[in-house]
């Protein structure tokens, strides 16, 4: 079933094959929510207005995400695809002048290894990229995501071209099942397995689902690929339609996400009007429709009972799941709930097939995942590797290792559900399976890297902390016994835990992972229990010497200054609220210990270091 | 009929019937708080959970939610079973110290207060089981109550904890409330309940204040029966 | 028109929008919070109204999801990421300095209704943390120096 990509293309792309070929000459530039925020529309603007005064014809185009965040705003040049990064407004007439008029190469602008000086050319030379398979995310930077023609030229909806007019929706289902795609959202649960119970199941009308709630504090790939490919998520979506006997679609998005939002809609539009979405979709009797409803500010939405109550109308409160989505979901239907990630990943396992996509990955957990690497990391940004990438790879061939060149200490999987991993595990494999024996999880692929300044006990207090606000309050090992979990972790944090306060947080633990009623409560001791496990040292020294090894609860830590590094500048006396800080000028300042919150300004401001903590 | 082992034993229940009843339907007993004959079942207190084995699968799961299967094995009092049972109890001693249906119910389940979680004093009794909310949408149909705000601030009222213009002060809700927790007074020929005051009727042929007259108006006009015919208690009818 | 029945004729008009149905309760919630700026009493009782459901359902979904305000909020909306990989870069000491500059905590107002601080689990823009979102517009690498300065902006520009 192998899909070459140099077949011909479908009577809709031909014409736009013709503007668009592989030597066409244009400027991307990254537009999603992060590289914005680093001011990439307003270097957008002057990149077109530059170009119209030297009278070039070369379009400038908005990609979606590139992924290598740390270094925004990115603008690549093709054809040559020479890679500038942090580029400013004051860059762009140079640029033109020089990169795009006559391909010359602005040295300054390249990623220059920080090791090696050498500056890159490329992505596939930079380490960053170098080890990534970016078969999903990769279409990102050749579209601008809100023209529809731009999907099309990358040979979007001929997948589903192919479904409607080759196959039937057994056969989709048994395609998906050889690949063996297993749900990215954090359950991991083989995605066919869900389809096949929803075609079998009795009810009508029955729903497609994509879950893009994407609660986990420090992920955004799902926002990513909404953003920069919604026709993906799109196409997905109406595969699984077809495939399962739904002509309904939602996609739920998280309210924090308004760039998202806009970008599916104009995709839903414009898919709309090309006849992709409607009735008799291609001129067949499938039809197939997507709503979009947007979340509130509830990460317990993004369990699926709670997602359903959610679009229901309702408080977003789970319900026992002894019948199953695929019979009973929204408005007790049967429902095919997928993660946005993954219904991205089907139109690439029906254009490709599904032989190529399984040798890519591990034997239980096939094709690629995208993660966010986050954190003390020196490339944050967002990933997409074959399954079975080992930890040390992700972290230190691609992540360029720690910032500041600190010591790594650990790394977070699996947001508030997940576990962290000690330096002497980072050469496992990542795929569920692995993840899990070592009392993690995959999750939705947030990675959150700490270095020796990241307190392990404060982490997990962090955690318990988000839980307690996000349970929704219906069963009692959840309400009251995340909030004691999280009680008892401020005291610890505040000096005032308790000898027998981690014994009593393990025993807690088996009882609510087996008592809550979903799988907010159901997993909420994870983040404890795992760094108890790796970092019980940490919790000792804060119950029995009341010392925060790392140097961050603010309880159980000093702030002095150094009479050797302190120049006597002041600066620290301006910004401290509590006037802790005094000293005469070019003299050593000392700091009042009483009245001192270790609120962390004089240690900002100050440019000698002179600050320490103990 | 389905055949099923609880604890060793077999029994046999229809299909379709909830772990909870089949269980005690063969005479062992499984405490409860949020279950009520009159309401749907919501699995929100935890306390019927039992341990089912289903092939190779173990789970932990609500009895009062869970129907019987063919086949099943069930056990009542495994380690787990007896851990949450254990946990939620403590959690719950702590949430509304001054229950005395809670600590009943401790004591009979062998399970002390738990001096590391420190008692709460604003919670009254009330143990966010919904079951008031629940017979006052699916039995009264007014709706007057609901279960605000999430987690640890989810407290039962009226919204804005105003005056509620369509409560009857019928007292289904104080009736349901396993704890006691909702409090409603009676003075005279008044009834106070949710923030609002009651008048109450009295009954043609003893006298007694029987029922609010916004109840018996409220029968009225969904029953289409005539308030005059509705002023009897039901000691007289 | 008294404010009130303004305020229930416009919610009203959002309702039927979205259908007249009760599954649109979220949407609904989300557009009368966009036009007034929170969610008014008037408002939820006129929505319970016109989609023909108990003023206490409406209630329970408006306290329970943590984006609408049941209390007016102020002009400018200051939302301090708190997200993991914003709080292993300091946000929580960004969150401290906001509420002393400001003198208000999440879920407050300041008492010229200019400012409104609220803080938000994750935007995702996590390259860039500590993140905050002030009205539409994403402030990265915020340190406490910077905060005075970025409210005086505001300041100076509603001036305007």
């Amino acid at each position: 079933m192998k899909n070459n990509s140099d077949t011909q293309p479908q009577q809709l792309n031909d014409d736009l094959k013709m503007n668009y070929g592989p030597n066409k000459k244009f400027v991307a530039i990254c537009a999603g929510t992060g590289c914005r925020a680093y001011g990439s529309l307003k270097v957008k603007e002057a990149l077109e207005a530059e170009l119209k005064k030297q009278n070039m014809n070369v379009d400038v185009i908005a990609t979606g995400c590139l992924g290598f965040c740390e270094k925004g705003p990115m603008v690549v040049i093709h054809p040559d695809k020479y890679f500038y990064q942090s580029v400013k407004v004051a860059d762009v007439p140079e640029i033109v002048s020089k990169t795009v008029a006559k391909g010359e190469v602005i040295s300054r602008l390249l990623y220059r290894h920080p090791e090696t000086k050498k500056t890159m050319f490329r992505e596939e030379d930079m380490p960053f990229y170098k080890k990534q398979l970016r078969v999903v995310f990769g279409s990102n930077g050749m579209i601008d995501p809100t023209k529809i023609d731009d999907y099309l030229v990358i040979n979007g909806y001929q997948a589903l071209g192919k479904v409607l007019s080759e196959m039937t929706p057994e056969g989709v289902i048994n395609e998906v099942k050889k690949a063996g795609l297993r749900g990215r959202g954090g359950g991991g649960f083989h995605t066919a397995v869900k389809w096949e119970g929803v075609r079998k199941a009795a009810g009508e009308p029955k729903y497609v689902i994509a879950n893009g709630d994407e609660g986990d504090p420090g992920a955004y790939m799902d926002r990513s690929l909404m953003e920069g490919n919604p026709h993906s998520i799109i196409e997905g979506m109406i595969i699984g339609g077809y495939a399962v006997g739904a002509n309904e679609g939602y996609i739920y998005v998280r309210n924090e996400y308004p760039l998202a939002v806009t970008h599916l809609n104009i995709a839903i539009e414009a898919a709309r009007e090309a006849g992709l979405l409607g009735k008799n979709i291609l001129g067949t009797d499938f039809s197939f429709d997507i709503h979009i409803n947007k979340g509130a500010g509830a990460f317990v939405c993004g369990e699926s009972s709670a997602l359903f109550a959610s679009i229901e109308g309702r408080a977003g409160e789970p319900r026992a799941k002894y019948v199953h989505a695929v019979e009973k979901g929204l408005w007790d239907k049967p429902t095919v709930l997928n993660n946005v990630e993954t219904w991205a990943n089907v139109p690439l396992i029906i254009n490709r097939g599904a032989d190529w996509y399984s040798s890519i990955g591990t034997e239980g957990s096939k094709g690629t995942k995208i993660f966010s690497l986050v954190g003390k990391i020196r490339n944050t940004g967002l990933i997409e590797v074959p399954m079975g990438t080992t930890l040390y790879e992700i972290i230190y061939d691609m992540g360029g290792g720690i910032t500041n060149g600190r010591k790594f200490k650990a790394v977070q999987t699996g947001g508030p559900s997940g576990g962290c991993i000690p330096e002497s595990l980072l050469d496992i494999p990542v795929d569920f399976d692995k993840l899990y024996e070592v009392g993690s999880m995959m999750g939705s692929g947030g990675m959150i890297v700490m270095d020796d300044k990241s307190c392990m006990v404060d982490v997990a207090r962090y955690f318990l902390a988000f839980l307690k606000e996000e349970s929704c309050g219906k069963c009692v090992p959840c309400r009251e016994g995340v909030r004691r979990m999280s009680d008892i972790l401020e005291d610890i944090c505040a000096g005032k835990g308790t000898e027998g306060d981690i014994n009593l947080l393990e025993d807690m633990s088996q009882a609510i992972a087996d008592g809550s009623l979903c799988a907010l409560g159901g997993s909420a001791p994870n983040p404890v229990l795992s760094t108890i496990k790796y970092f019980r040292e940490e919790y000792e020294a804060h119950i029995k010497d009341h010392r925060c090894p790392a140097g961050v609860c603010k309880a159980l830590i000093t702030y002095s200054i150094d009479p050797e590094k302190c120049t006597g500048c002041g600066l620290c006396i301006k910004v401290c609220p509590t006037q802790a800080t005094s000293g005469e000028k070019k003299k050593a300042h000392t700091i009042d210990k009483d009245k001192c919150t270790r609120c962390g300004a004089c240690i900002e401001s100050c440019k000698f270091e002179a600050i320490n903590v103990k | 009929m389905v055949n099923l082992t609880v604890d060793g034993k077999n029994i046999s229940a229809p299909k379709g019937t909830m772990l909870l009843e089949a269980i005690r339907g063969a005479g062992i007993s499984i405490p409860t708080l949020c279950a009520h004959e009159a309401v749907s079942r919501s699995g929100a207190c935890r306390l019927c959970v039992v341990e089912i084995k289903k092939g190779s699968r173990t789970r932990i799961v609500t009895s009062c939610l869970y129907a019987a299967e063919e086949g099943l094995i069930v056990d009542t009092k495994s380690e787990r079973v007896l851990n949450v049972r254990r946990l939620v109890m403590e959690l719950l001693l702590a949430r509304c110290p001054e229950s005395e249906v809670l600590q009943k119910m401790a004591k009979e389940m062998s399970v002390e207060a738990q001096p590391r979680f420190i008692a709460d004093s604003d919670k009254g009794k009330c143990i966010l089981c919904r079951s008031c909310v629940r017979v006052c949408e699916e039995v009264v149909g007014v709706s007057a109550i609901g279960l605000f705000s999430r987690g640890s601030q989810k407290t039962v009222g009226t919204p804005y904890n105003e005056k509620s213009d369509v409560c009857i002060g019928c007292g289904a809700c104080v009736y349901v409330c396993p704890t006691g927790h909702i409090e409603m007074t009676s003075t005279g020929d008044k009834r106070k309940i949710w923030g609002r005051t009651f008048r109450m009727q009295t009954c043609d042929k003893c006298g007694k204040y029987f029922a609010p007259v916004d109840q018996l108006k409220f029968i009225s006009k969904k029953t289409g029966v005539p308030l005059n015919e509705l002023t009897v208690c039901t000691e007289c009818r | 028109m008294t404010k009130a029945s303004s305020i229930a004729a416009t919610t009203k008009k959002i309702v039927k929008k979205h259908g007249g149905g009760k599954s649109a309760m979220i949407a609904v919630l989300q557009d009368i919070q966009e036009t007034f700026n929170y969610l008014p009493k008037e408002a939820l009782k006129a929505a319970a109204q016109a989609m023909k459901v108990p003023f206490t359902r409406v209630y329970e979904a408006a306290t329970f999801y943590t984006a609408f305000s049941l209390k007016p909020r102020g002009k400018n909306i200051v939302k301090i990421c708190t997200g993991t990989a914003c709080h292993v870069r300091g946000a929580s000491a960004l969150q401290d300095k906001f509420e002393r500059s400001l003198c208000i905590k999440p879920g407050e107002m300041t008492s010229d209704g200019q400012f409104s601080l609220e803080t938000v689990n994750c935007v995702g823009a996590c390259a860039l943390g500590p993140v905050v979102v002030i009205n539409t517009e994403y402030h990265g690498q915020v340190t406490m120096a910077k905060v005075d300065k970025i409210i005086d902006k505001i300041k100076q520009e509603g001036a305007q």
